[in-house]
């Protein structure tokens, strides 16, 4: 059946046979195809390569130097430092959290797997504006910090907290449906054949789910360093000190310094590309890992020969 | 090694899985555990093998005569072969066979050239040496079958435990492995427990089934006992078909369709409604009645492909009924969709119903 469709279409595309049920005539054809290229390109690569042109429209000299200066310097120190700090907990919280939901059933999971989504779900402006509510000066702990000379809004730990916040989820996202779909089978036989917990843990369960994983941590990475909104209520702009990469391009661009501006909204472009390609690779081992999952069960010789060939 | 399991229960929730089961295996017995899905019997299985814990006080599992409540899964030596492999799928065969003795603590653990000659005899056991490389979605059913019965007899185990072990594998291979596990069984005499529901597999297989149906255990003997001599009325429908009758047991005589036959001896002196069972090979067919009481019947489908010949019959009360007869005698009576036949049971089974006349249960 499958074999005389395709014959079939091939056969419409190389005679010219009367316009198939299968194939659109070649004027929509082209016309479509022509349409996402036209949408592409003006709302995805033009703006990008724009960027990229307006960085370097006064020269590379321009761009070094703007990119030097010590304002923007310290805002990329931030950057980097709020994501190797948010990075790891992100990825350590996901894993546990991850296990704990995707390999074992108890009751109140549901809604924990609800309460995960909420970092996702509720608009960045509002996670800054609750945690002002909580940790700001008229806050609930805010006076109490205070009392200790602790200085949570307005300042780095503030940053830090709201990204943490706003990362949490997505290496948990990320691992939850597979470690679903690959059952806890191959724990208990590890168990069984003597392993303890914790080998049971770095030898199976853990290499099991390793691209996904990785996934997830870029997911985290590309996030931490381009969280916008949250960051920017609890920050305060406080130029050279609480200000991370996207927020000091706003306030470059704000005054007229493109140059500047658009030099460091390279960076977070450039990292955005890097993201994507390494997330294409990942995203088809993950796949992988997903397929080999649902193809250890029975009747499934034919799905497994497919598979090896490939 | 022997197994014993005394008195053990288990409830999920409120369902009642287990229901005080007792068994003893012996040291180097082969035992299936029968019964159809839902019945108990996988349950069973991972409380021995420690991966379910029973209700708590409700009985022992005891490995040689030894409590082992209290051992974790890990350190009771058993090899257990999950219904679906539980192959690690990251691994290659080779390395699924050795993780057993790679995670032993330090002390207790092969050096790599110990392991390295105890997996390759095992793949050679398993005729599986020129697979070491590959990874189990490489595999076929029935290698990766092999592969998971490697893997949990690396560890020298004292007792195997398999679940389901053909379940997942297509008819032929389930023959060919059904074979070969007995003469890998008779080669090296490991206390083995392994559940199914295909009754023919317990048959063929088993030194002695234990028959299970809704948390209990129906009946436990040799299949020429649990086959010929079911105990139980559930024994005998699930072990092969049977032709069941509506009767009555009466001052040591049993009263079915147009039969009279001498009441079994244990059940001489009650009288009450029964149930009559006749196997479809014990169920004579004629052509003509032979002057003995006969049911006639008409012959609605024939089977003749296999080496029986399946009979489906309706009898002249309306009851539907199967028999069976050799080639042979097919040919030689000249059988058609159609025929009238006379039909004489051989060997019947009664089981008295319990009634408020008092009879047995």
């Amino acid at each position: 059946m499958a074999a005389s469709l395709r014959s079939n279409s091939r056969h419409h595309i190389r005679g010219h046979a009367p316009a198939s049920d299968l194939t659109e005539p070649w004027p929509i054809r082209l016309a479509l195809i022509l349409g996402t290229i036209l949408f592409l390109g003006l709302f995805l690569v033009l703006p990008l390569v724009a960027v990229f042109a307006q960085a370097l429209a006064k020269g590379w000299e321009a761009y070094q130097s703007a990119l030097c200066q010590p304002d923007t310097v310290s805002s990329i120190w931030l950057t980097l430092l709020t994501t190797a700090i948010c990075v790891p907990i992100g990825t350590l919280f996901g894993l546990a959290a991850a296990w704990c939901l995707g390999k074992f059933d108890f009751p109140g999971r549901k809604l924990l797997l609800a309460l995960l989504d909420l970092p996702l779900s509720v608009s960045p402006v509002v996670v800054g504006l609750m945690f002002v509510l909580v940790f700001g000066r008229h806050g609930w702990l805010g006076y109490w910090l205070e009392s200790y000379g602790i200085k949570i809004i307005f300042a780095v730990p503030g940053v830090v907290l709201v990204t943490l916040f706003v990362t949490g989820p997505y290496v948990a996202r990320e691992l939850i449906p597979l470690m679903e779909a690959q059952g806890t089978e191959a724990e208990e036989a590890a168990l069984v054949l003597g392993a303890n917990g914790w080998q049971t843990f770095w030898r199976v369960t853990l290499p099991q789910v390793k691209w996904g994983l990785l996934y997830g941590i870029i997911l985290c990475n590309a996030r931490a360093m381009g969280e916008f909104g949250a960051v920017s209520v609890v920050s305060g702009h406080i130029r050279g000190k609480t200000n991370t990469m996207p927020l000091q391009v706003e306030i470059l661009y704000n005054e007229y310094d493109f140059v500047g501006a658009f030099a460091v909204a390279s960076l977070l472009a450039g990292l955005a590309l890097i993201t994507l390609v390494l997330k294409t690779i990942l995203e088809s081992k993950t796949a992988h890992q997903m397929a080999l999952a649902q193809v250890s069960g029975p009747e499934t010789t034919v799905a497994i020969n497919s598979n090896g060939a490939t | 090694m022997s197994i014993e399991v005394r008195h053990i229960s288990k409830t999920f929730g409120r369902f009642r899985v287990l229901r005080d089961v007792s068994l003893r295996v012996e040291t180097g017995e082969l035992v299936a555990l029968l019964g159809p899905s839902g019945s108990g019997k996988t349950t069973l299985l991972r409380i021995i093998a420690g991966l379910e814990q029973p209700d708590p006080g409700s009985g022992a599992i005891l490995f040689h005569d030894e409590d082992v409540a209290d051992q974790r899964v890990g350190d009771r030596a058993v090899g257990f072969v999950f219904q679906h492999y539980a192959l690690f799928r990251h691994m290659t065969v080779f390395e699924n066979i050795a993780f057993g003795l790679r995670v032993r603590p330090r002390r207790l653990r092969p050096s790599p050239v110990q392991i390295r000659q105890r997996v390759e005899w095992l793949l050679h056991l398993m005729q599986l040496d020129f697979l070491a490389d590959r990874y189990p979605h490489q595999l076929s059913g029935g290698q990766r079958q092999r592969v998971a019965l490697a893997r949990a007899l690396a560890i020298e185990p004292k007792v195997l435990l398999l679940d389901e072990p053909f379940g997942s594998l297509d008819a032929k291979v389930r023959q060919e492995l059904r074979g070969w596990l007995r003469r890998l069984h008779d080669e090296i005499k490991l206390t083995s427990l392994f559940v199914t529901h295909d009754q023919e597999e317990a048959l063929e297989l088993a030194d002695r089934i234990v028959v299970m149906n809704e948390g209990k255990i129906e009946q436990i003997g040799t299949p020429d006992e649990v086959f010929h001599s079911p105990k139980t009325e559930f024994v005998a429908c699930f072990l092969g078909q049977v032709n069941r009758f509506s009767g009555r047991l009466e001052r040591g005589k049993v009263h079915f369709a147009t039969f009279e036959w001498l009441a079994p001896p244990e059940a001489q002196e009650i009288s009450c409604l029964a149930n009559i069972f006749v196997r479809p090979h014990d169920l004579q067919v004629l052509v003509e009645p032979n002057g003995q009481p006969t049911l006639a019947a008409r012959i609605d489908h024939i089977h003749s492909a296999g080496p029986k010949v399946r009979l489906e019959l309706t009898a002249d009360n309306g009851q539907k009924l199967l028999a069976e007869i050799t080639q042979d005698q097919y040919r030689t009576k000249q059988l058609s969709v159609g025929s009238r036949v006379f039909l004489n049971p051989q060997n019947i089974k009664v089981f008295p119903l319990p009634s408020q006349e008092g009879g047995k249960g």
